[in-house]
């Protein structure tokens, strides 16, 4: 059974002002659910105009979501939930890095925001239910338990982001774009039949809260400059950096190390160490992750019994890699079948099950070929 | 004259809804913000519509437009008490305040360079508050606001006091004659008695009052009055300062200088004749309305209270705008009872301005000595000619559960 063909729901659509959500909150009306429309306001200082294809924050955005609202017909309103989201994911992001780890904001947003501060005060206020445009989709069992699965078009699965959610979150999401295969030119196109003038408006990319793009500088400005060594996998200083926090493992551009290794070949992040303000770089083979623990799980309904073969997600858009992993109280310890490479401490694992999203957790710590690296 | 169009009736103006509504009690209490026009008023309009002919022009077509022009502004000035040579069309409310506050500034500055002094209730309507803040911003001035009561009343002791503090620096004072948000109604003729007695000119911003209560201009003794078309039952874009004569603000548009060269633009026939109907009417039928509006808004005012009995009132309880109800509802977002409310067909507001659609505590409530939290739970009923009992019905059903489940959201 699928979302749309339940009951009628009292329906909260959280609208961006971007395509999928029109089209979400679209189709969620069209089958028959009593739709109406927010747009978050989470920004404290929006700005007036987007700039090129990122963010959804500024007051341009509100206006596309509104009338977009007006052409569906149903009821808009605009909820300041600035503060909330500077406190659980701005501050958050900029605490993870200053640790020297690789956070994902839009997991925490989907986790903290849109269903939990958001869907909280739609619950209190009557509503049965939060739609998104992400592409996923939730399956009802019989016993009215629900699984998240990933979208049917496998290309634009957005399943990751919403591994976060857990039983009770899931049972009030709402994700009408992820059980149709549909093409993002299908949804454009659907737009512009519905007359939504958001139909042409460019994808929004990387991270809504920074505006121009630029993470090392966001990062730079909240965190001041510190300048650290570079060094090589045997402690030689092979460069200096302007803060340790700007550095993601895995990452190779940027780096501005002057002479080149002795073999020649590129040089990767493979640590950053907050306490003594050094990153190491490596060889790209030095990357290799044999096994990682991860902390916070979060299950998409009850937890694991035993170890088990999962496929898991490491990022956004990465690909899958077979896994074995345990739980042990709280901690998640996960063995890849083959070593996979740029995997960070702060990222989120997302564990699958064929489809099924069974859970998510944070990665805590990473063991490479020779040495486990926190 | 042009073919007269049918009389349209008039019931309400809205925009096409969803059919989920279909059902529900629909009820419009929104009147501060837009009222339906008048049927007098659409049929005035839906007359000069078809009509060719620029105000300034001096052919025939010209001269029957400046005709209707003349005979409107004639009918405006006899429904506000004031001659047809102190009333300047504007594109509306705003654009009065605007030139008022500005111009009236530039033009005692110019006079007199000491005077930068604006004196401004704070309790104003944006288009008189951002003006002022404006001016302080890029022209020099110096804005002062007056004290006002819990009631958001300001004194005429208060401007004595501060006009006395230096009566050579005053360029003008500004005091709305009531509040829009809380329907408070100001002492305006005392006010400008004071402020003639040190030859300050006073403006007032009459939106709200015009057509609620008496708004004689010549009797008020005011330099500068504004009044709004869609407020009344006429329609949008047009509304006039009533401009004292030995008065020459500073033009804020430049162009033909149509309206006694401090206002320029093509005058807007159709609107015009159609405003003069709609002030006619409102001037004619005041005291009547009044009463029948007013017991209304106390039947509501009773039913609300009798729901939520630790609701506050706003404003004077009894200088207050008869259209009027304003309410605090303490632990509840004035966002999530509009939601709540107009999810079943009722709209009102919650009275305050918004930022890029997410509202802020209302500075009129801040004004007055209002806790910010507090501030945050207040819905604006607005009555208007179309209002009746039914309307006041659907509140006193839906506000009791509409503030049960809001208080469950809580101050999120």
């Amino acid at each position: 059974m699928t979302q749309t063909s339940q009951r009628p729901l009292r329906v909260l659509a959280a609208m961006s002002g971007g395509v999928d959500s029109a089209v979400a909150a679209a189709r969620a009306a069209e089958a028959g659910h009593d739709v109406t429309g927010v747009h978050l306001a989470l920004s404290a200082n929006p700005q007036s105009f987007r700039t090129g294809a990122r963010g959804c924050c500024t007051i341009e955005d509100s206006r596309d979501a509104r009338r977009a609202a007006d052409v569906i017909g149903i009821p808009f309103y605009v909820w300041d939930l600035a503060e909330r989201f500077r406190e659980d994911v701005v501050d958050d992001f900029i605490a993870e890095y200053e640790a020297g780890r690789t956070p994902n904001p839009c997991l925490r947003c989907n986790e903290k925001i849109k269903f939990a501060a958001l869907l909280d005060k739609a619950l209190a206020l009557g509503f049965d239910a939060v739609c998104t445009g992400h592409y996923a989709t939730v399956i009802t069992r019989e016993d009215g338990s629900r699984e998240l699965h990933r979208a049917e078009d496998m290309a634009k699965d957005q399943s990751y982001v919403l591994g976060v959610l857990d039983e009770r979150q899931l049972a009030h999401a709402m994700f009408p774009l992820g059980d149709t295969l549909t093409t993002k030119d299908e949804i454009r196109a659907e737009a512009e039949r519905r007359g939504l003038a958001v139909a042409k408006k460019p994808d929004s990319h990387d991270i809504c809260f920074i505006a121009d793009g630029d993470t090392q500088g966001f990062l730079a400005s909240r965190l001041g400059t510190a300048e650290g060594d570079i060094v090589d996998e045997s402690g030689t200083k092979v460069g200096t950096h302007e803060g340790a926090f700007g550095f993601t493992i895995g990452q190779r551009k940027g780096l501005r190390i002057g002479h080149p290794a002795a073999d020649g070949k590129p040089r990767y992040v493979l640590d950053i160490s907050p306490v003594n303000n050094t990153v190491t770089v490596g060889p790209v083979e030095a990357l290799d992750v044999t096994s990682l623990t991860a902390i916070r799980p979060r299950w998409c309904g009850s937890a694991p019994a035993g170890p088990g073969v999962y496929t898991a997600q490491l990022r956004a858009h990465g690909g899958e890699t077979e896994v074995t992993a345990a739980l042990e109280g709280d901690e998640l310890t996960v063995t890849f079948s083959e070593p996979v490479r740029g995997v960070a401490p702060g990222q989120a694992i997302v564990l699958y099950d064929g489809t099924r999203v069974v859970g998510s957790a944070t990665i805590s710590a990473t063991s490479r070929t020779a040495a486990r690296v926190a | 004259m042009a073919g007269r169009t049918p009389r349209t009736p008039l019931r309400r103006v809205r925009a096409p809804r969803p059919p989920r509504r279909i059902g529900h009690t629909m009820a419009y209490l929104d009147h501060a913000a837009t009222t339906p026009m008048l049927p007098e008023a659409v049929e005035a309009m839906t007359a000069q519509l078809t009509a060719v002919g620029n105000a300034s022009a001096l052919h025939a077509a010209g001269r029957r437009a400046r005709r209707t022009v003349e005979e409107a502004r004639e009918a405006l000035a006899e429904s506000l008490g004031a001659r047809p040579s102190e009333v300047v069309f504007t594109s509306g409310g705003t654009e009065a305040d605007n030139l008022a506050v500005k111009g009236l500034y530039w033009q005692r500055r110019d006079a007199d360079p000491a005077r930068t002094r604006v004196l401004a209730s704070p309790v104003e309507h944006h288009a008189v508050l951002d003006a002022v803040d404006w001016l302080a911003e890029h022209e020099g001035a110096t804005v002062e606001y007056l004290p006002v009561d819990g009631h958001g009343r300001v004194h005429p002791e208060a401007l004595r006091e501060a006009i006395e503090r230096n009566p050579d620096d005053v360029a003008l004072a500004t005091v709305m004659w009531a509040n829009n948000e809380i329907g408070t109604i100001m002492p305006i003729a005392a006010l400008a008695s004071v402020a003639r007695e040190f030859d300050v000119p006073l403006h007032s911003d009459a939106v709200q009052a015009f057509g609620q209560t008496e708004v004689g201009f010549a009797d008020s003794g005011l330099a500068a009055m504004t009044v709004s078309g869609h407020k009344i039952g006429g329609p949008y874009g047009i509304g006039a300062l009533l401009l004292g004569r030995e008065y020459t603000p500073v033009p804020v548009l430049h162009g033909g200088g149509q309206e006694r060269h401090v206002r320029s633009g093509t005058l807007d026939t159709p609107a015009i004749a159609a405003f003069a109907v709609a002030g006619r009417i409102a001037a004619e039928r005041r005291e009547e309305y009044a009463r029948e509006i007013g017991s209304l808004r106390d039947e509501l005012v009773r039913a609300v209270r009798a729901a939520v009995p630790d609701v506050i009132l706003g404003g004077d309880p009894v200088d207050r705008l008869p259209a009027n109800a304003h309410f605090t509802f303490p632990g509840c977002e004035g966002d999530s009872l509009l939601l709540l409310l107009d999810a079943q067909g009722i709209e009102c507001s919650t009275g305050s301005a918004c930022t890029a659609g997410v509202a802020q505590p209302s500075h009129v409530l801040l004004a007055t000595g209002t806790d910010p939290d507090l501030a945050r739970g207040t819905l604006r009923f607005t009555f208007g000619h179309t209002s009746t009992k039914a309307d006041v019905d659907a509140v006193a059903e839906a506000i009791g559960p509409a503030v049960a489940r809001a208080r469950t959201a809580g101050l999120s």
